[in-house]
C-alpha cells in the first residue's frame, strides 16, 4: 500500500454545537479507495465528525466549524462549495435504515431525479446498476415497484446503498450501517463494503470493534471530542500506541 | 361498617357516576338529535332543497343557503390552504428557534382563541369596507380563512412533525435542496395529516354564522350567488333567521335545514376520521 | 435553482407574517373604531354607567349589563362543564377500559363539532320549554338554557385537556398511592387531580375564554335586552349578542351607533385575550415543573 493519495482531510478542525465543543483540533489524512473505521464511546464525537464530510451538521442550529475539511484537496466548507454538488460526491448511509415512504426503484432512481434526469431508460439502466453492485438486485428485480417499506430490515439497508451509489460518489460515508441488523444481514453489509472499496473512498463508524477490525483499511479512535490515535487497524489492536486506545479496545473485547 | 368497606362503597358509588357523566352528554345529544330528525325529516323535500326563501314558510326553501355553504367552502379552501399549509412548513422546516419564531407561535395559539365574531368585525372593516368587497361571497370566505388560519397551521405541522427525520437526512445526504426534501418527501409523506386538518377547519367554518352576519351576509338572498362578488346567505344563518321567527312553520324550516348542515359537517369530519386512520395504517415508520 | 430556493423560503415565511398582519389588523380595527367611540363617550360612562342602550332614544353608553350577561351566561355553562368534564376525565384515565376509552372519546368530541346555531336552537326550543315544566318563572329567553347548551358544547374540551392532563402525571405517583392501600377515588381525587391541577385549570380557563366568545347559543336562546342582573331566569343580553343585533339591523357606517359594536368588540377582546394568555402562562409554568 503505497504512494496513495489522500482523498479526505481535516486539519486543525473544531467544532461547536453552541457552548460544547464537540471536536478538538482534529488532524487527519485519509487515503483514496481505503477504508476508515472511526471508533469510540457514545459521545466522543466521532459520528458529528463523520458528519462534516458532507455537512449533514448544517442544519442543526447552533453547530458550527473552524479550520478546514478537505476533499481531493479542496475546502468543502468554503464559500463557493455548494452543499447539494459535495453531496454528489458525498454519499451516506445512515444507522437505521430510512428507506423513503416510496417504491423501491423511486428510492434508488431520488437522487438522479432531482438533478433534473428524467430519461426513463437512463434511470431503468441506473437503478439496475447500482441494486447490483449492492447486491440487492436478484432480490428485488420483479417488485421494484413495491414500497420499500416492505422490505427487510437488511435489504432495506442495502437499498440504502443502492440509492447513495446510484448518483456516483466517490466518497462513502457509513454511520453504524449495521448496528440496527442482524448478524446475517451484518455479514452481508461486510462483504458488501469489502468489494465496494476498490471503487469508494469509505468512511465507517462503528460501535463494533469486531467490525471495525474486520472492514477497515485504518482506523481512528476519538475520545471526548479529540482524535486519539490514527493508525493501521492491524497496528492498533495489536499494538496501541496510547493507553485510553488500550482500555477502550481491551473493555470491549474482555 | 368499616372504614375500608366504607372507601370501597364511595369508590363504587364514583365509578357509577362517572358513567353516568360519560353518557349524559352523549344521551342528551341523542335526544336533541332524534327530536330534529322527526321535526325536520317531514319537511325535506326536493321542494325544500331546490326553493328559493319566501314570506311564507311553507313555500321557502334552502337553495341559495346551501348554494352559498358549498361557495363559502370550496372559496375558503382554495385561501386558506395554501396560506395555512405554507406557514405549517415555514414553521416546521425553515425558522430557526429563535424569540421571532416563538412570537410567531405564541401569536398563533392567539389567534385561535380570539372569538369568531372578532374576525367578523376584522372581516367588516378590511374586506367589506377598505377593499370594498361588500357583504359577498369573497369577503365572507376571506374572513373564515383567517379564522381557520391557525388550525390548519397547527395541524400540519403535527402531520409534519410525524416524518421521521431519517427521511429529511436520506433526502439531504443525496443532495437535495430543502424545498425538495419537503416537496418530494415530507409533505407527500405527511399530506394524509394535513387533508385531515384542513377538513377538520373547514367543518369549522361550515358551520360558523356570527363572524358572517357581522361583515352583512344576508337572510333573505332571493338568489342562487354566480360569481364571488355575488352577495350570500348560508345554512347557519338562515337556520338562525328561521328560529328567530315566532311561527312554528319556521322553526320547522329550520330543523330541516339543521339536518342539511348536521349531514354536511358530520359528512366533512367523517371522511377527516376516514383520512386519518387510513393514514396511520399505511405508514408505519 | 438557488434563487427559486430564496423565493419559495420568502413566500413560505410571507405566510407566516400573514398571521401576525392578522392580529395587528384586529388590534387596529378595534382600537380606531373604538378610538373614535370614546373621544364621543368618555370611558368612564362607558364603565359606570349601570344600563346600555345606544339603538334608543335616550343613550345610554354604560357596558356593565353586556358583560353581566356575558359572566352570568359564561358562569352557568361552567357550572356544567367543569363537575361533568372533570368526573369524565377521572373516570376514563382511572376506572374505563381502554378500549372503552377509545370509542368514546371520538363520540364526546362529536360534541364539539357541532355548529353552534344548531346547539342555540336546541336551547330554545328543547331546554328552555322542558325547564318551565318546573321552573315557572322560566322566561322564553333566558341565561339558564344558553347557559346549560353552552356547557354541553364546551364539555369535551374540558374533559379531553383535563384528561391529558391527568394522564401526564408520572406513573410513579399513581403506583405510590395504591401502594399504600389507596382506592381509585382516592387516588383519583388525592393525587392525581392535585397533580394535574395546573392542567385542570388551563382546560377551564380555556373554556371559559369560549363560553365567554360564544356568539349563536345566547343570541339565539338568551335574548337581547340589556340587563344588569345575575338572575338566570329572564332575559339577557350578552356582548356577542349584542354584535349580531347591530349587525342584523342597518345603522349607518361612522356612526356612534356603529361604533358601539366596536367598542363591546375590544372589550371581548381584552377578555379572551388575557384568558389565554393566562393559560399559556401556566402552561409554561408547569411544563417546566415535570422536564
Amino acid at each position: 500500500m503505497n504512494k496513495k493519495t489522500t482523498k479526505l482531510e481535516a486539519k486543525e478542525l473544531n467544532a461547536y454545537y453552541g457552548d460544547f465543543h464537540a471536536l478538538k483540533s482534529i488532524n487527519i489524512a485519509m487515503e483514496e479507495k481505503n477504508v476508515t473505521a472511526f471508533i469510540g464511546p457514545s459521545g466522543c464525537g466521532k459520528s458529528t465528525f463523520l458528519r462534516t464530510f458532507n455537512r449533514m451538521n448544517d442544519y442543526i442550529d447552533g453547530f458550527r466549524t473552524e479550520g478546514d475539511i478537505l476533499l481531493d484537496g479542496r475546502d468543502i466548507y468554503a464559500k463557493d462549495v455548494r452543499v447539494d454538488e459535495l453531496r454528489k460526491e458525498v454519499g451516506m448511509v445512515f444507522q437505521k435504515p430510512n428507506p423513503f415512504p416510496k417504491s423501491i426503484f423511486e428510492n434508488v432512481v431520488y437522487g438522479l431525479k432531482i438533478q433534473g434526469i428524467k430519461n426513463k431508460s437512463v434511470l431503468e439502466e441506473a437503478a439496475e446498476k447500482s441494486l447490483r453492485r449492492s447486491a440487492l438486485w436478484e432480490e428485488v428485480k420483479d417488485k421494484l415497484n413495491q414500497s420499500a417499506l416492505a422490505l427487510s430490515g437488511g435489504q432495506q439497508q442495502r437499498l440504502c446503498i443502492a440509492r447513495a451509489l446510484a448518483i456516483s460518489p466517490s466518497v462513502l460515508l457509513m454511520d453504524e450501517p449495521a448496528s440496527a441488523l442482524d448478524p446475517l444481514s451484518t455479514a452481508k453489509i461486510e462483504e458488501l463494503i469489502y468489494e465496494l472499496k476498490s471503487e469508494y473512498t469509505i468512511v465507517i463508524v462503528t460501535h463494533n470493534m469486531q467490525q471495525a477490525g474486520r472492514v477497515s483499511d485504518h482506523t481512528a479512535f476519538f475520545y471526548m471530542g479529540e482524535l486519539v490515535e490514527f493508525s493501521k487497524t492491524k497496528t492498533m489492536f495489536t499494538s496501541p500506541q496510547d493507553n485510553r486506545t488500550q482500555n477502550y479496545i481491551t473493555g470491549r473485547f474482555g | 361498617m368499616t372504614n375500608s368497606e366504607k372507601n370501597r362503597l364511595k369508590d363504587k358509588a364514583f365509578q357509577v357516576f362517572g358513567v353516568f357523566c360519560t353518557f349524559i352528554g352523549l344521551v342528551i345529544l341523542a335526544v336533541f338529535l332524534f327530536d330534529i330528525a322527526i321535526e325536520g325529516f317531514s319537511r325535506i323535500d326536493w321542494d325544500f332543497l331546490t326553493s328559493l326563501p319566501s314570506r311564507r314558510a311553507s313555500r321557502a326553501g334552502i337553495l341559495t343557503a346551501w348554494a352559498g355553504t358549498l361557495w363559502i367552502l370550496v372559496l375558503t379552501a382554495i385561501i386558506a390552504f395554501p396560506l395555512g399549509v405554507g406557514a405549517g412548513i415555514y414553521l416546521e422546516e425553515y425558522s430557526r428557534k429563535n424569540r421571532w419564531t416563538n412570537f410567531l407561535e405564541i401569536n398563533i395559539a392567539n389567534l385561535a382563541g380570539v372569538p369568531s365574531i372578532i374576525y367578523g368585525l376584522l372581516g367588516l372593516e378590511v374586506f367589506v369596507r377598505q377593499m370594498r368587497l361588500g357583504g359577498s361571497l369573497l369577503a365572507g370566505a376571506l374572513t373564515l380563512s383567517l379564522l381557520i388560519l391557525p388550525i390548519i397551521i397547527v395541524t400540519t405541522r403535527e402531520a409534519i412533525k410525524a416524518v421521521p427525520r431519517s427521511v429529511r437526512d436520506g433526502s439531504f445526504a443525496l443532495g437535495a435542496s430543502k424545498w425538495q426534501t419537503v416537496w418530494n418527501q415530507v409533505l407527500p409523506a405527511s399530506f394524509g395529516g394535513i387533508l385531515t386538518g384542513i377538513i377538520l377547519s373547514l367543518s369549522r367554518a361550515v358551520g360558523e354564522a356570527a363572524p358572517l352576519i357581522v361583515i352583512g351576509a344576508l337572510a333573505y338572498v332571493p338568489f342562487t350567488p354566480a360569481t364571488p362578488l355575488d352577495e350570500f346567505t348560508v345554512l347557519p344563518i338562515q337556520i338562525f333567521n328561521w328560529t328567530s321567527r315566532p311561527q312554528e312553520a319556521f322553526l320547522t324550516n329550520a330543523a330541516g335545514a339543521i339536518i342539511v348542515l348536521l349531514a354536511i359537517t358530520f359528512l366533512l369530519n367523517g371522511i377527516a376520521v376516514y383520512l386519518r386512520n387510513r393514514q396511520q395504517k399505511k405508514i408505519k415508520w | 435553482m438557488r434563487v427559486s430556493e430564496k423565493i419559495i423560503e420568502g413566500l413560505l415565511w410571507l405566510s407566516a407574517v400573514i398571521t401576525i398582519l392578522i392580529t395587528i389588523g384586529i388590534i387596529w380595527v378595534l382600537l380606531s373604531e373604538s378610538i373614535a367611540f370614546f373621544s364621543e363617550v368618555s370611558i368612564v360612562r362607558f364603565l359606570t354607567e349601570k344600563e346600555w342602550t345606544p339603538l334608543f332614544a335616550d343613550k345610554k353608553f354604560g357596558i356593565m349589563p353586556l358583560v353581566a350577561g356575558t359572566l352570568l351566561t359564561t358562569f352557568i355553562a361552567i357550572a356544567v362543564a367543569l363537575p361533568l368534564g372533570l368526573t369524565i376525565a377521572v373516570y376514563l384515565n382511572e376506572y374505563a377500559h381502554a378500549g372503552f376509552k377509545q370509542v368514546i372519546k371520538p363520540m364526546l368530541e362529536v360534541l364539539a363539532t357541532i355548529p353552534t346555531v344548531v346547539y342555540g336552537f336546541f336551547a330554545l326550543t328543547v331546554v328552555t320549554p322542558f325547564l318551565q315544566g318546573f321552573i315557572p318563572g322560566l322566561a322564553g329567553f333566558n341565561a339558564l338554557s344558553a347557559g346549560i347548551v353552552m356547557g354541553i358544547m364546551i364539555i369535551p374540551m374540558i374533559s379531553s385537556l383535563s384528561e391529558d392532563a391527568i394522564s401526564a402525571v408520572p406513573r410513579s405517583l399513581r403506583e405510590a398511592a395504591y401502594g399504600m392501600g389507596s382506592t381509585r377515588l382516592q387516588t383519583a381525587f388525592g393525587v392525581m387531580v392535585p397533580a394535574a391541577s395546573s392542567g385542570i385549570v388551563v382546560s377551564v380557563i380555556l373554556g371559559i375564554s369560549r363560553a365567554v366568545g360564544e356568539t349563536m347559543i345566547v343570541a339565539i336562546a338568551a335574548g337581547q335586552q340589556p340587563r344588569l342582573t345575575l338572575n338566570p331566569l329572564v332575559p339577557i343580553e350578552t356582548i356577542t349578542t349584542y354584535i349580531v343585533q347591530v349587525s342584523l339591523g342597518d345603522v349607518p357606517h361612522g356612526s356612534l351607533e356603529y361604533r358601539t359594536i366596536f367598542a363591546a368588540g375590544i372589550t371581548l377582546f381584552i377578555f379572551t385575550f388575557a384568558l389565554n394568555n393566562i393559560s399559556f402562562w401556566i402552561k409554561k409554568k408547569y411544563q417546566e415543573k415535570y422536564d
